[in-house]
């Protein structure tokens, strides 16, 4: 019948009938699938999105024929709150090339948690940058990596441009318990920003 | 980010949509959570059966959906919405509306989030 699915669907709890969605965002080899998944309820699934090779986000299909397209995949995951919400998280990587669909992915998003590798700090400021240009709130969060070297936040914070008052945590994307308190800290921060809208 | 799975599908993409690009409706995001209403799927085409099909299980978002049927969620979003359309799919209102989020909707989050710990 060609009914054949690539995994078999987990459904949520019959009463939950609302979602939100955070953005695990950070630069290639972060930890980004690895956050995803230890926070995830089900097994992560993979989407793919149409790009072309500009790295524009196609939404006019019929126009796909005539041009050259490349297919990006994007691993996300899910983690049911309460018996009304549930809350999914998308890994996406800030590439320049694929910044259209990072903006897609970004809409409706409550915020972003940024996964930093101590290693390679400089591979993070084109995505801080771009966070601060589209003003989505988020937190930024060290994530571990076994002989990485040890910063103070204060050379941190100066080493990545941090506004004075965006969060600054460490987890270790492989830890349950560390991985939700970093996304707790993106929520606590969250509401403060919105007190200030007010 | 990696790279897409070799596999493709054999019927490109403007096909499966009848050659239309833009849902006739955008009230559908990736998170947007949708189940089957409708058990007839009599005269649907085999990509839109397939979503009801799966859909009749219970609920799932777009992007679950998308994803385990293989289809780029641009697809699957159009064919959802003319599935909304016929009476196939009823799909939820977005909880955080373009914008600035519910605070309730954050306060949730955050009391669950502190019930994993």
């Amino acid at each position: 019948m060609g009914s054949a699915l690539s995994s078999d669907p987990a459904y949520l709890p019959a009463t939950v009938r609302r979602a939100a969605k955070i953005l695990i965002t950070g630069h290639f080899a972060v930890g980004k699938t690895t956050f995803v998944r230890t926070l995830s309820e089900i097994e992560p699934l993979r989407t793919e999105e149409v790009m072309t090779q500009a790295g524009e986000l196609v939404d006019d299909l019929a126009g796909v024929p005539g041009k050259k397209t490349t297919t990006v995949a994007i691993d996300f995951g899910r983690r049911t709150l309460s018996d009304s919400l549930v809350l999914y998280l998308f890994g996406t990587s800030g590439q320049d090339r694929f910044v259209h669909l990072w903006e897609s992915y970004a809409q409706g998003a409550l915020g972003a948690l940024v996964l930093v590798d101590p290693r390679r700090l400089a591979d993070s400021f084109d995505m801080m940058a771009r966070l601060e240009e589209m003003a989505l709130p988020h937190a930024v969060a060290v994530n571990h990596f076994d002989g990485a070297p040890r910063y103070s936040d204060d050379e941190l914070r100066q080493a990545l441009d941090l506004l004075p008052d965006t969060p600054l945590v460490t987890c270790d994307a492989r830890d349950r318990a560390s991985s939700v308190r970093a996304v707790i800290e993106l929520v606590d921060h969250l509401l403060d920003h919105l007190r200030e809208l007010v | 980010m990696t790279p897409g799975r070799g596999g493709r599908a054999l019927v490109r993409s403007h096909v499966v949509t009848g050659g239309r690009a833009t849902p006739s409706r955008n009230t559908l995001d990736h998170i947007t959570l949708i189940t089957a209403t409708k058990d007839d799927v009599a005269g649907l085409e085999p990509e839109k059966r397939r979503l009801v099909r799966l859909c009749r299980g219970g609920w799932l978002s777009v992007a679950e959906a998308a994803s385990h049927l293989d289809l780029p969620i641009s697809v699957t979003k159009v064919l959802l919405a003319d599935l909304v359309d016929s009476g196939h799919i009823t799909a939820t209102a977005p909880a955080a509306p373009a914008g600035v989020p519910p605070r309730q909707l954050l306060k949730d989050v955050l009391d669950g989030l502190r019930a994993l710990l």
